[in-house]
């Protein structure tokens, strides 16, 4: 199943204040393939999820136990270099948050965060990345508009783009498409079936037909374990854990 | 209750309009235009320029501003996103007992460790003589009364800030302070102006603290350390001479009615800010 | 990104530093006033009246102004609820509390709210004048009264607003008389009557501006509201004016004085809210 994972967990705990929200999770999530990770409210998804950008690092109370390698590096050693991590996964949020400036700048940000200055590069930057988002032609004549008056489809699509242009390797979306309309939200799910071929990308759903979609390999969480790993179909037609029958038992249509 | 209701607002009314009609034989002996801008302020002789004092407002106020904006704002920075909760439990409470104190101990305060400090510490090194009574006094004294009103502004707003959008910003590489720096103080600049806005309406009708510090003297200041006279000063130091020479209580009634003036404009346009504010937020 | 690092732990420190000015102004100054008030800190000082004169006198105390501040505080924030209370209760049951005119009505008295209390004085002093009242206990308490009922009505219709509908609604539909809905609301609103109380007590203490003119000032204590009245906070302006040394160092006593009493109403008014409101809804 996986040659040279990408990302590598390594009994990962996470406890915040008492309560424990992920208990020695270990796994290795194949490169450049679509991983969803499923499961009912509650149980560690998105603790999961942020847990592999350190975007959990400010929460109060919270302990971060075992390793989690990314190309091989402990992203939680304490001699990494956080913002470097970050640079290297894109995030994509159950509601979009562009950042308060214009389509251009919410693009440009972090690129220029990074170090590019030179007008010539971030135009080619934000130009390539708003075609490969789809959003180009919709948003070319208006650029310096502020980035609020997007639709909301259009917004999703352009905090991917703005994701993308940092060059990541690694997509994560937290139910990224949640808040969208039905239209959005298939150009979204068409979006990262084309982009698997760049990026290993790892989402988080509570939508069972989303992930058969769209994905290669499903992660089924519950009280903060992980149940069930495997091949998408394996997994929704034929489990083989109890709990992962339960859960996916409407599914079958 | 309607009456007193009706009474009790008709009093911003009655206010202006009771200040106007006192100030009204200074007003028809000279132009607001002179007024404003006529610096001899001979009383005795019948003139009356309220420029020195109008510029003593302003340099107190800016002092203050300018002490107090960057100060506060940092330190909201620091309180809502870097100190740890334990810390931030402590530190709110001290900021809002300034708030609870009166302004008379803040110019004691000012006579018995900002004088001296100006005096003999800070002045020598730029000016040959100073007595320490100064607009800088004044402006220093301000700057600490107003500290707690612009920290809880600015705190207040940046909580509203969600946290979802700094992820959006740390996601992509950015550092804390480069995240508060091009995101934060971004959302968060209207809600900044009308807190200086409000500080400075606060600021410009404070009377007693600065009264104690700023020299009193009928000048227009021309440094830092030179002595001033703002509007409230005036009115305070010289209420017991005015029935005694003519036309000097229309003169400082005319004082508080300029005063009046400006910190209603002042209220109304950070309450404008502040509305547009909401409303932005609410979209 | 080694730039940004330094760049990110300079503006770190910076805003610590900036932290402890901001908070430790407060030590700084209670301290300062601390240091320089204890030494003048006897009995006396809040027993006698000031012997041999207010300006000169070496010996005595501030008891004159003590009690003088404590009617003036306190006949300015009843005679200020009596008016407060109606009107906030005005604008929230009668005028149901959202519409067009209770908004402007409030606007108005944030706009009262914000006039600074030499204005307040100035103005007092014209009424007083227009009426022929002397400087004295009676006009320092009207225009003190003035200045603190935008701050009681502010408070109170804070404190009104946040009484959820569903409350009334729900002890009425229990079958409870209006009179018994109005003792529950009453409960929920009382830890903050008393804040607003304490506030506005609190702010008559500590004023000068609006006194300044209108009360006078005494060596006795007033024995009737037409005579002129010394405040806490006047006493120690002109203590602090005077030449004579000891006279100096009761001002720094009595500064000690008020800014004690001041400072333990304000932490009372905030524990106060804390424990009242444990049986409230939030």
């Amino acid at each position: 199943m996986t040659n040279n994972p990408h990302i590598s967990i390594q009994h990962l705990g996470v406890q915040i204040g008492n309560h424990e929200i992920l208990k020695d999770i270990t796994i290795n999530i194949p490169n450049k393939k679509v991983i969803s990770i499923i499961g009912p409210s509650g149980c560690g998804k998105t603790t999961l999820l942020k847990s592999l950008n350190r975007l959990l690092d400010d929460t109060p109370d919270i302990k971060v136990t075992g390793k989690v390698l990314v190309d091989g590096e402990d992203i939680y050693d304490p001699k990494a270099e956080v913002t470097h991590i970050r640079q290297k996964m894109g995030l994509l949020s159950q509601r979009p948050y562009p950042l308060p400036m214009s389509i251009y700048d919410n693009v440009a940000y972090g690129p220029r965060i990074h170090g590019t200055r030179k007008k010539v590069d971030l135009d080619e930057i934000v130009e390539t990345q708003l075609k490969a988002t789809g959003l180009w032609n919709e948003v070319k004549d208006r650029l310096h508009a502020p980035a609020t008056r997007l639709s909301i489809g259009q917004q999703q699509r352009l905090c991917l783009a703005r994701g993308l242009a940092v060059e990541p390797e690694i997509i994560l979306g937290d139910e990224s498409t949640s808040a969208l309309d039905p239209v959005s939200t298939s150009i979204i799910e068409d979006l990262f079936i084309r982009l698997k071929e760049k990026y290993t990308i790892v989402l988080v759903t509570h939508i069972l037909r989303q992930a058969r979609r769209v994905s290669d390999y499903i992660i089924f969480v519950y009280m903060g374990k992980i149940i069930e790993f495997g091949p998408t179909e394996e997994v929704l037609l034929s489990p083989k854990q109890e709990l992962t029958k339960d859960y996916v038992k409407g599914f079958i249509s | 209750m309607l009456i007193l209701t009706a009474l009790s607002v008709a009093i911003v009314l009655v206010i202006g309009i009771g200040l106007y009609i006192k100030s009204e034989p200074i007003l028809s002996k000279s132009s607001w235009g002179t007024l404003l801008t006529s610096s001899q302020w001979k009383p005795l002789k019948g003139l009356f320029g309220f420029f020195p004092f109008i510029m003593g407002t302003l340099w107190v106020t800016g002092i203050a501003i300018i002490i107090a904006l960057p100060l506060c704002l940092l330190t909201s920075f620091y309180i809502t996103e870097y100190a740890p909760n334990r810390l931030r439990r402590i530190l709110v409470p001290f900021v809002n007992l300034l708030s609870g104190i009166p302004p008379v101990i803040f110019g004691v305060w000012g006579v018995l460790f900002i004088i001296p400090l100006i005096q003999d510490h800070i002045a020598p090194h730029f000016v040959e003589f100073s007595t320490g009574y100064s607009v800088l006094a004044g402006g220093i004294v301000l700057a600490v009364m107003i500290f707690p009103l612009i920290v809880s502004i600015v705190c207040e707003v940046l909580n509203t800030i969600p946290q979802e959008l700094k992820n959006a910003s740390l996601a992509l590489g950015a550092t804390k302070w480069e995240t508060i720096r091009k995101v934060s103080l971004r959302k968060a600049k209207p809600g900044i102006i009308a807190a200086t806005v409000l500080a400075i309406s606060r600021a410009f009708g404070e009377t007693i603290a600065v009264l104690m510090v700023c020299g009193n003297s009928p000048d227009v200041p021309h440094s830092v350390f030179d002595a001033g006279y703002p509007l409230p000063a005036l009115i305070a130091n010289n209420y017991g001479e005015m029935l005694s020479i003519p036309m000097y209580d229309s003169a400082l009634m005319f004082a508080a009615l300029l005063l009046f003036l400006i910190i209603l404009l002042f209220n109304i346009i950070s309450r404008l800010v502040l509305a547009r504010l909401e409303r932005k937020l609410a979209l | 990104m080694i730039r940004r690092k330094i760049e990110e732990n300079f503006f770190r420190i910076l805003m610590v530093l900036a932290t402890i000015v901001v908070a430790g102004s407060f030590f700084l100054i209670v301290g300062t006033i601390v240091y320089k008030g204890v030494p003048f800190m006897n009995w006396d000082m809040i027993t006698k009246t000031p012997g041999g004169g207010f300006y000169i006198g070496k010996e005595g105390g501030v008891v004159n102004a003590i009690i003088g501040s404590l009617y003036v505080a306190g006949g300015a924030t009843i005679l200020g609820l009596l008016i407060s209370i109606p009107v906030a209760i005005y604008i929230n049951m009668y005028l149901a509390g959202r519409n067009i005119i209770a908004n402007g009505l409030r606007i108005a008295f944030d706009v009262l709210f914000g006039i600074p209390s030499i204005v307040y004085g100035a103005f007092g002093f014209l009424i007083m004048v227009y009426f022929g009242i002397r400087a004295s206990l009676l006009g320092g308490i009207l225009a003190v009264t003035l200045l603190v009922i935008p701050i009681l009505v502010r408070t109170l219709d804070e404190v009104i607003r946040t009484v959820p509908k569903e409350l009334g609604d729900a002890s009425l539909s229990l079958g409870a008389t209006r009179w018994e809905m109005s003792k529950v609301i009453i409960r929920q609103i009382r830890p903050g009557v008393f804040t607003a109380i304490l506030l506005s007590f609190g702010r008559a203490m500590g004023d000068v501006a609006s006194v300044l003119f209108t009360a006078g000032f005494s060596d006795n204590i007033p024995t009737s509201l037409h005579q002129p009245a010394a405040t806490l906070p006047v006493a120690i302006f002109f203590q602090l004016g005077s030449p004579v040394a000891e006279v100096q160092g009761r001002a720094y006593a009595s500064a000690l004085l008020l800014t004690i009493i001041v400072l333990i109403i304000t932490v009372l008014s905030s524990v106060l809210a804390k424990r009242f409101s444990k049986n409230n809804i939030r």
